[in-house]
């Protein structure tokens, strides 16, 4: 069963190589789409990579913001109330399952209210929403391992509490934190349902905040339904592009989470 | 200096609070947000009328959302019945059974799998399960089906599920005490019978929890479902017809949404179900995990 789901890991990326690596050039890579190219016309996905890169950098950021203090305080401040900090776990669990269409429709509610178009920010503040609580869970796992006694060696020496987050623990648990911001990176990346609603598309590359932005899993969704065979071909292209990103990713948060911890005091 | 300190601790104290505190009520917030949403929808019909009614003609003002509620269960048992069977037994080999080096091995596996977007499982259920379902209908049953189905849209979740709950199911099962094993062993039963009395008759809650939670991420589950499961309003019981389930219909949705009175307010109303009946099932089997790991 185990040896299964390798085979089927590779048997999905196989497949996306296969039938996408052919369509797979430089154009795709480096262009916009030009005049005709949803009908089998000149033209590459850089506006949807660049936008996806945007939303989920940005996205990524506020995340940082918000959820980076937070998994601090549950492990500082909150170090010696046990029932408490298990509750707010459970809170966050439960959190993570919210699915992302529920974002996607809230970020819309929002938009309404305030008045913007579906645009950059939007889809921005709606992904951040989405990767918070991603964040603060992943962090907050690997702050939960430090020993308790480099914490209360930290008060020991008269340092305050928030010094003691910062500068000690923030970091011992650095090599988690580079996996956080990885994942949450990741999953800004890859997903569909929270931007369909809030950043529109478009076939520029956005310069400003205000403007719409397209978003890579979007364009293979919109060129899929296509019934011209090259806008299909270039939609495999644009999943391998996609598929390349995120293994690269989630690779890369493990090697650089090995690296960054060799400088922990053990 | 001392007073620096002071100060900056106080700041940097608040904070922490409020990003703790903003993120903890944020369920609260949404749910608020999208009921606010819905409003209008539900000063017009009765709570019932909405989750039961079959009819859905959103020009002449009539939301039922009886058929979509069944599409996604539909889907949803599917793809557990190929969930489920596979990450129990797959959990129980990784845990009890295998080589240090295939579990070394498996949780980048389990990990790119949970990582990949949807989308890419959609991609994937495009050119592999549709056609596949599509000549197992006809070469089977002999019947005409364009492949877009519930047992396609199964088949896609339940991949993408399978991650998810097989990495639930390994931290339920790691917490085994190895003595309770050992014991068991040492009183003459198979290793088989060990892990059937011990490992699976004492997890019971947390085996339940870890299918409880994959079935709430599979509802919730939208982009790869909707571009195979074939989005036809129509009560059917044939998993080789399609199906609408509830997320489809909010993404498939927006853009005309704002043309028809109340519809908008419809689309809230579905995120709003969606979010409710997702969060109740979490909390609740977060609940017994919790529960069963302070034992």
């Amino acid at each position: 069963m185990a040896y299964s789901l390798i085979a089927v890991l590779a048997f999905i990326i196989i497949v996306i190589f296969v039938k996408g690596i052919g369509a797979l050039n430089w154009d795709m890579l480096l262009k916009t789409p030009k005049g005709g190219y949803y009908y089998g016309g000149e033209g590459g996905v850089l506006n949807a990579i660049a936008g996806s890169v945007y939303i989920a950098f940005g996205a990524t950021i506020i995340a940082v913001v918000i959820g980076m203090p937070a998994a601090l305080y549950i492990n500082v401040q909150l170090v010696r109330y046990r029932r408490t900090q298990n509750t707010i776990r459970y809170f966050l669990d439960a959190l993570w399952g919210i699915p992302s269409i529920v974002y996607g429709a809230f970020g819309f509610a929002l938009m309404l209210f305030f008045g913007m178009n579906a645009s950059l920010i939007a889809g921005i503040i709606t992904v951040a929403l989405l990767v918070s609580p991603i964040m603060v869970r992943t962090f907050d796992e690997v702050l939960s391992t430090i020993p308790r006694g480099l914490h209360e060696a930290s008060l020991a020496l008269g340092s305050t509490r928030t010094e003691t987050a910062f500068r000690v623990m923030f970091k011992q648990a650095f090599p988690g934190f580079i996996t956080a911001v990885l994942l949450s990176f990741g999953r800004g990346i890859g997903d569909a349902a929270s931007v369909l609603f809030t950043a529109g598309y478009t076939d520029n590359v956005p310069v400003n905040l205000d403007e719409p932005a397209a978003t890579l899993p979007l364009a293979i969704f919109f060129q899929l339904g296509s019934p011209i065979p090259e806008v299909r071909q270039r939609a495999f292209a644009s999943a391998v592009i996609l598929t390349i990103m995120i293994l690269a990713i989630s690779l890369g948060a493990r090697y650089l989470s090995k690296r960054f911890s060799r400088n922990n005091l053990k | 200096m001392q007073l620096r300190r002071r100060i900056s601790d106080y700041i940097t104290g608040i904070w922490m609070i409020t990003s703790l505190v903003t993120i903890l009520l944020l369920p609260l917030i949404i749910g608020a947000g999208l009921y606010f949403k819905a409003g209008p929808l539900l000063s017009e019909h009765s709570f019932y009328e909405l989750l039961f009614s079959g009819q859905w003609a959103p020009s002449s003002g009539k939301f039922g959302f009886g058929h979509f509620i069944i599409g996604s269960l539909y889907v949803t048992l599917v793809s557990f019945m190929f969930t489920a069977p596979f990450c129990l037994f797959a959990a129980v080999y990784l845990t009890e059974f295998s080589s240090a080096a295939l579990i070394r091995v498996m949780h980048p596996v389990i990990d790119v799998l949970a990582g990949l977007p949807s989308v890419i499982y959609g991609v994937w259920g495009i050119l592999v399960v549709v056609p596949f379902v599509s000549d197992l209908a006809s070469a089977l049953f002999s019947m005409n089906s364009t492949g877009y189905s519930v047992l396609s849209g199964g088949i896609v979740l339940a991949v993408m599920c399978i991650p998810y709950t097989l990495n639930m199911l390994i931290e339920v099962f790691n917490t085994v005490p190895s003595g309770l094993k050992e014991a068991a062993l040492s009183m003459g039963a198979t290793r088989w019978e060990a892990v059937k009395h011990v490992v699976i008759r004492g997890n019971y809650p947390g085996i339940i929890s870890a299918y409880g939670l994959g079935i709430a991420k599979a509802f919730g589950e939208t982009i790869a479902v909707m571009m195979v499961v074939g989005n036809v309003v129509k009560g059917t019981i044939n998993p080789f017809d399609p199906a609408y389930p509830l997320p489809a219909l909010i993404a498939n949705n927006y853009g005309e949404m704002l043309s028809i009175p109340h519809y908008d307010a419809a689309l809230m109303f579905a995120a709003f179900l969606l979010l409710a009946i997702i969060l109740i099932f979490n909390l609740f089997f977060r609940y017994l995990i919790h529960k069963t790991r302070r034992q």
